[in-house]
């Protein structure tokens, strides 16, 4: 069975939770594809523990491995799950209640102000 | 489940369906409560555009339209990419209460997952820029 959106945003969440995973995924996203040598070049992380973090981020199918120079594996951010965990960030910073609000203002008086900028796209 | 797919809010308005609904369905309703500015194309698969000065445009399309009853819609999921296929349904339903309305707002689809073609373009895509950037590499490295 495919892993349904609850289980795919549990493992992102659980990647994020930890700093140096964080900081391995951030640097993935900002300077693209790298190997686990390159990676404990640039972090203050060690070589070993890089090894083990990429190892449960690529369980979690959130880095997948591809064949790198120097028959080395180098990993390869994957943003799909990512975007699933955004999907349940989107319904948590959804504001329904600032437009009712809004909607009820605008029935009830001829004071017109501006609409609040909902947390759609801020 | 933990994942929430819904969001529901109802509240009770001291005004007829028809004075709710036009605050609703026009773009000059929803340009001063929603938001600063709207167009819309009101017609089931019409399209209707929302914007806030110095702020986003949200582009919506018009799904259901039940006058005074049912106005329903689907916008695109903050924070994905804009041609994510993946949007939300906000459906918006009316009732009279007295000589009021019992507004119901019912936003759904947070928890959807890509289908199997939507994930195997997005991966054919990444490979893609892969072999593109490869084939880049050998041409500059045979020059």
């Amino acid at each position: 069975m495919p892993p349904d959106a609850e289980t795919i945003a549990e493992q992102v969440f659980a990647a994020l939770a930890d700093p140096s995973r964080r900081a391995i995924l951030a640097e993935l996203a900002s300077a693209g594809p790298a190997t686990a040598t390159d990676l404990a070049a640039r972090l203050p992380i060690t070589r070993q523990a890089i090894a083990k973090h990429l190892a449960l981020l690529a369980e979690a199918s959130l880095v997948t491995a591809e064949p790198g120079e120097r028959r080395r594996v180098r990993y390869r951010l994957h943003s799909a799950p990512m975007q699933v965990a955004q999907q349940f960030l989107a319904a948590l910073v959804r504001d329904w209640d600032g437009p009712l609000w809004a909607l009820q203002k605008h029935l009830d008086g001829p004071a017109r102000g501006p609409g609040t900028i909902p947390s759609h796209e801020t | 489940m933990v994942f929430p797919d819904r969001i529901e809010r109802t509240i009770e308005l001291a005004h007829p369906p028809g004075q709710v609904w036009a605050a609703l369905t026009t773009a000059e309703g929803l340009g001063t409560w929603f938001g600063n500015e709207a167009t819309i194309d009101l017609r089931p698969g019409g399209s209707a555009r929302m914007s806030w000065a110095g702020g986003p445009t949200v582009e919506m399309r018009v799904e259901r339209m039940e006058e005074p009853t049912v106005f329903g819609f689907t916008w695109p999921i903050f924070g994905l990419p804009e041609d994510d296929p993946r949007r939300t349904y906000v459906e918006f339903t009316l009732e009279p209460a007295g000589a009021g309305t019992r507004l119901t707002v019912v936003e759904s689809g947070f928890a959807q997952l890509p289908d199997d073609a939507y994930g195997k373009a997005y991966d054919g895509n990444a490979d893609g820029w892969a072999r593109e950037l490869a084939e880049l590499v050998d041409y500059l490295d045979a020059a």
